[in-house]
């Protein structure tokens, strides 16, 4: 199964505002990701241009930074599934090189969201609600997760302190890494004290808005070996998706998007949860990545608040989560998210990571949701 | 007409379920059933994607929800800032069905717990607009 590679992995910082073009920002990540590579631009067969649309003033992303990468004739298209498009796009990119079409793609994730007010950006996130039915109360994305967060409480007595503790870990590792936006160290105090956004979600529970890109490069077998010493090789995949409404939603405790994804990624893997030896998850808020402890089996449900209050998810700890700041740390340029995590699992499997670096891990999955849990993402690699 | 004063901000307003709209002006929240099936909806579809009948048919939504969750919005995206601070809130009714609406101004955010029972209800909003909202029962 595992016939097909990851070769190069790059991402530009995250920041509020990157006061450059979006072809410029995704120039970034494409220069990071071809770095030690033996090919250039000729070499890739296609690209798969990932975002959100509704931030750009740009009608057709794709072609215009096809252009600027210079990667005319060879056929380019976009893909999105908001918070996850990027993970979509590798997903298509494996499903092209499998099917024999090309040998090398490039998956070319980006979104600069300073183009808008953090009002406007919010009002546009509402309308990746239902636009009919939901988004005129004024649902916003932390709206969703909060319930999800009061259910859990409500359920299993998952406290604040506990979510707050999740912040607390992972601005520990964004200190240290430096494509991170938020790179300040936070205390459980300075989380709890935090203005109330949507209850019980404060400002420090949720992750910002930013301006990023990045950039994965995917191989078939024979010739990733060709280019990368240390090609990575992708060995499951899943995808789900739940319903857009919130009305439609099956439980408010856990994420039937994810649990279905990561279902299907164990399965063709063929590992368990426990094989895992470091995870990028969606923490876009705390709260989310307690489901994502349980919605990808490291802990049972219900049992999630216990891993970060045990220090489980630390760089040390049995189950390593986001120790290179999550999106809490790093920011959430949404159509780049999905390639910036996979860039750090593939650091940590080369040993390359400069950050908290995870001793001799082999295996490592990333766990990218789109919206509130409509589109779940799990993809798990090996060296 | 259709959904055009439905919210707070409306974002489209044609349908083929815009009766909807009639019907809570007329003091009703009322979700769809197919004819064919017996599929029941919220929100409502015109269609129904198990059988593909449009053979649709109306039916209040009458009994007493139960309050799932909800969360205190303090900051509104654009077109809602005069709004927050408000409660969304999402209720199962036994009809068999979810529904997201705003919690009621006169239930006291100290009053509100899980599980707590709820009735569905127009609510008249400033500007000649219409929602609906939960009511303690």
């Amino acid at each position: 199964m595992e016939d097909i590679a990851i070769v190069g992995a790059g991402q530009s910082a995250f920041s509020r505002s990157c006061g450059e073009s979006i072809r410029e920002l995704c120039f970034e990540a494409y220069k990071e990701a071809l770095e030690g590579l033996d090919i250039t631009g000729n070499d890739i067969d296609a690209s798969i241009i990932c975002s959100a649309p509704e931030y750009d003033k740009q009608r057709s992303p794709s072609g215009l930074i096809s252009e600027y990468l210079e990667l005319t004739p060879k056929p380019t298209f976009y893909v999105e599934t908001v918070c996850s498009s990027s993970s979509t796009g590798l997903r298509v990119a494996w499903s092209l090189i499998k099917a024999g079409l090309h040998k090398v793609v490039a998956v070319i994730g980006f979104q600069k969201m300073s183009e808008l007010s953090s009002r406007d950006a919010a009002e546009r996130m509402g309308r990746g609600g239902d636009i009919i039915w939901e988004s005129p109360f004024g649902v916003t994305m932390p709206a969703g997760y909060a319930m999800y967060a009061r259910a859990h409480m409500a359920k299993y007595g998952t406290t604040e302190e506990q979510l707050a503790k999740v912040r607390v870990k992972n601005s520990h590792y964004g200190v240290t890494n430096p494509k991170a936006n938020y790179r300040k160290e936070l205390s459980l105090e300075d989380i709890l004290n935090s203005e109330v956004i949507t209850s019980p979600l404060k400002k420090f529970d949720c992750c910002a808005n930013a301006d990023g890109s990045s950039c994965i490069i995917l191989a078939r077998g024979d010739v990733a070996k060709g280019i990368s010493k240390t090609p990575i090789w992708i060995a499951g995949l899943g995808a789900a998706t739940d319903t857009m409404s919130m009305a439609g939603r099956e439980s408010l405790t856990g994420l039937r998007c994810a649990q279905e994804a990561a279902r299907q990624a164990y399965k063709m893997a063929g590992i368990k949860p426990q094989d895992v030896d470091v995870a990028e998850v969606h923490d876009c808020f705390t709260v989310s990545e307690i489901l994502a402890y349980e919605d990808l089996g490291f802990a049972k449900p219900g049992e999630g608040a216990g891993l970060i209050e045990d220090k489980e998810t630390y760089a040390d700890g049995k189950m390593p989560v986001n120790v290179d700041g999550g999106l809490l740390s790093k920011g959430h340029p949404i159509g780049a998210t999905g390639g910036s995590q996979i860039r750090t699992i593939v650091r940590q499997l080369r040993g390359e990571a400069t950050e908290a670096q995870v001793e001799g891990a082999e295996i490592g999955l990333v766990h990218n949701i789109g919206g509130v849990g409509q589109y779940g993402n799990v993809t798990i690699v090996r060296r | 007409m259709g959904f055009e004063n439905f919210g707070t901000v409306s974002f489209t307003a044609e349908s083929k379920v815009a009766d909807f709209i009639t019907q809570l002006e007329a003091g009703k929240v009322m979700a769809t059933r197919c004819r064919k099936c017996g599929g029941s909806y919220f929100p409502p579809k015109a269609d129904c994607p198990k059988c593909l009948s449009s053979d649709v048919e109306w039916f209040e939504v009458k009994s007493k929800g139960k309050l799932q969750s909800y969360t205190v919005v303090n900051y509104g995206p654009s077109g809602f800032e005069n709004d927050a601070p408000y409660i969304l809130a999402l209720a199962e009714f036994d009809e068999g069905i979810q529904i997201l609406a705003r919690l009621s101004r006169d239930i006291a955010e100290k009053d509100i717990k899980i599980g707590m029972n709820l009735t569905v209800n127009p609510a008249k909003l400033p500007d000649n607009r219409i929602a609906y909202e939960f009511k303690r029962v």
